[in-house]
């Protein structure tokens, strides 16, 4: 605030206490009009009928004088005249500043015990295991499902299946760094839509939903060649580039054939945020042992 | 002066009304107004791209602020769960601001970037095909709602007047920024530039 506008604020701020204190003083001095006889206001209506002076209460007109007495004491106490910042010090900022620093007091200990322990003996901690069940409600269940068992497109937890592996140093980069998967569109490659559907059908075979045809594997030349360099050739796939398993009977995206057809026509962008900024190294890797406590 | 005089007189009783009710907004709205605490723009902040600014629009048309706030107190159980609190900095160029004061839903002032794109689609086509115990409601009609090229850049321009320093060039390039783009598309760009100028806990 420049000075001028604090020297406005502080101004207008005095001068309408001090009217009050008059506004309230001057009208509680307020006779009957003069008259004599100070109980009538002096209206008088058809020759006799008059109006008594009925002032309010006393402890009426004290409560104004103590809220305004309150208000002097509040404003030389806080923030409140232009840039005067009251005798106390006390800011918002302070304020919140003095709620964190009471927090780490109090917790830093705690994450340090955590970090001192091994990463299996985290994941069956009763109380970090408490904590990261309460991280995961807070940052994870509105991909992963309070459950933590997914929805199409974002992985189930709890299946033991881990698409970018499952070791401590693996969950907490994706934790971290997230992580970004990417199917590229291989319609065109494949050249027809009948080459197509026989690609779902062999995907499909690799892990017994149908049966290795004729049809089947006519596709799988082409799987050696374009497919194999992320699924890998037997199509277990890659943890490294994310590239999912297809033997396996878990379906991150579904293995019905419009799902797969969708998958091989469009491609796939499958993207988990980073949030290791947000959650910090600590928190990041009690949430990585929770996650990890999940599948075992 | 006899209150007698004040109050069987209308006009002076007007004009001193006037004067007692505009004492508190003299004294704490104008200074605000014209004060750099509230009007200048915080490291990063920039008027919104003609993307995200009809996003905005759909945000305030479809009553979005009626069950999200944008507002992180300066409390540590709520930088905690949402990010840095919120600085009057920050809301310059929202006309309004989207501050709120019902949390049906949670709070969006750092929503950027904490989901992905395609989850925002997915998730405000229908929510509980994502998060089975939401109660948020769907907005499927979104996609099929183009954004209005001509409606955006005179959008551009009435702020630009009241200040927002857009250049020429942005206006000019409004247009084919928004073209061809539903309002689901614009909703989803405001929403994932929400409070991305600080992210870090601490």
């Amino acid at each position: 605030m420049t000075a001028f506008w604090a020297w406005f604020v502080a101004i207008g701020t005095i001068v309408f206490v001090i009217w009050c204190v008059w506004l309230v003083s001057w009208s509680a001095k307020q006779g009957p009009q003069g008259k004599e006889d100070e109980d009538l206001v002096g209206h008088k209506w058809d020759g006799d009928l008059e109006e008594w002076n009925n002032p309010a209460p006393k402890w009426w007109l004290y409560l104004y004088f103590i809220t305004i007495a309150w208000g002097i004491g509040y404003m030389i106490a806080y923030p409140g005249i232009g840039a005067f910042e009251g005798v106390l010090g006390w800011s918002q900022e302070g304020q919140y500043e003095e709620e964190m620093a009471n927090a780490q007091a109090r917790y830093a200990p705690i994450y340090e015990g955590f970090a001192a322990m091994g990463f299996e003996a985290l994941a069956e901690d009763p109380e970090a295991l408490a904590l990261g069940g309460s991280l995961f409600a807070s940052y994870c269940t509105t991909c992963h499902g309070s459950d933590a068992r997914g929805a199409p497109g974002y992985p189930n937890l709890t299946d033991g299946d881990w698409q970018w592996g499952g070791t401590e140093q693996d969950i907490i980069t994706s934790i971290t760094n997230g992580r970004i998967g990417i199917m590229t569109p291989w319609a065109q490659v494949l050249g027809s839509d009948e080459a197509v559907d026989n690609m779902v059908r062999y995907v499909q075979s690799l892990s017994g939903i149908v049966e290795a045809d004729e049809a089947a594997m006519s596709a799988q030349p082409q799987f050696t060649t374009l497919c194999a360099a992320c699924h890998t050739p037997a199509g277990t796939g890659n943890p490294l580039l994310g590239a999912p398993n297809l033997t396996d009977d878990i379906w991150l995206y579904g293995s019905s054939d419009e799902a797969i057809r969708n998958a091989i026509v469009n491609g796939l962008q499958g993207e988990m945020p980073a949030h290791g900024e947000f959650l910090g190294e600590n928190r990041t890797r009690i949430l990585a042992a929770y996650v990890y406590s999940l599948s075992q | 002066m006899r209150h007698e005089q004040i109050e069987k007189n209308v006009n002076l009783m007007m004009v001193l009304i006037v004067i007692a009710i505009s004492i508190g907004g003299l004294v704490e709205i104008i200074p605000l107004m014209l004060s750099s605490d509230a009007t200048d723009p915080d490291e990063g902040i920039t008027p919104y791209s003609a993307l995200r600014l009809a996003g905005r629009d759909v945000y305030v048309a479809e009553g979005c602020y009626n069950c999200h706030s944008q507002m992180i107190r300066p409390f540590r159980s709520e930088t905690e769960r949402y990010g840095p609190y919120t600085t009057a900095g920050e809301t310059v160029y929202d006309r309004p601001f989207q501050f709120g004061s019902k949390r049906t839903g949670p709070d969006l002032a750092r929503v950027g970037g904490r989901y992905s794109d395609d989850w925002q689609r997915l998730h405000l086509i229908d929510p509980r095909a994502l998060v089975p115990e939401s109660n948020m409601p769907g907005y499927p009609w979104l996609a099929d709602r183009m954004v209005d090229p001509e409606l955006i850049t005179a959008k551009m321009k009435a702020l630009q007047t009241l200040g927002d320093p857009y250049t020429d060039e942005q206006i000019a390039a409004a247009a084919s920024e928004v073209e061809g783009k539903s309002e689901l598309d614009a909703l989803i760009a405001y929403l994932q530039g929400l409070g991305i100028n600080r992210r870090s806990r601490r």
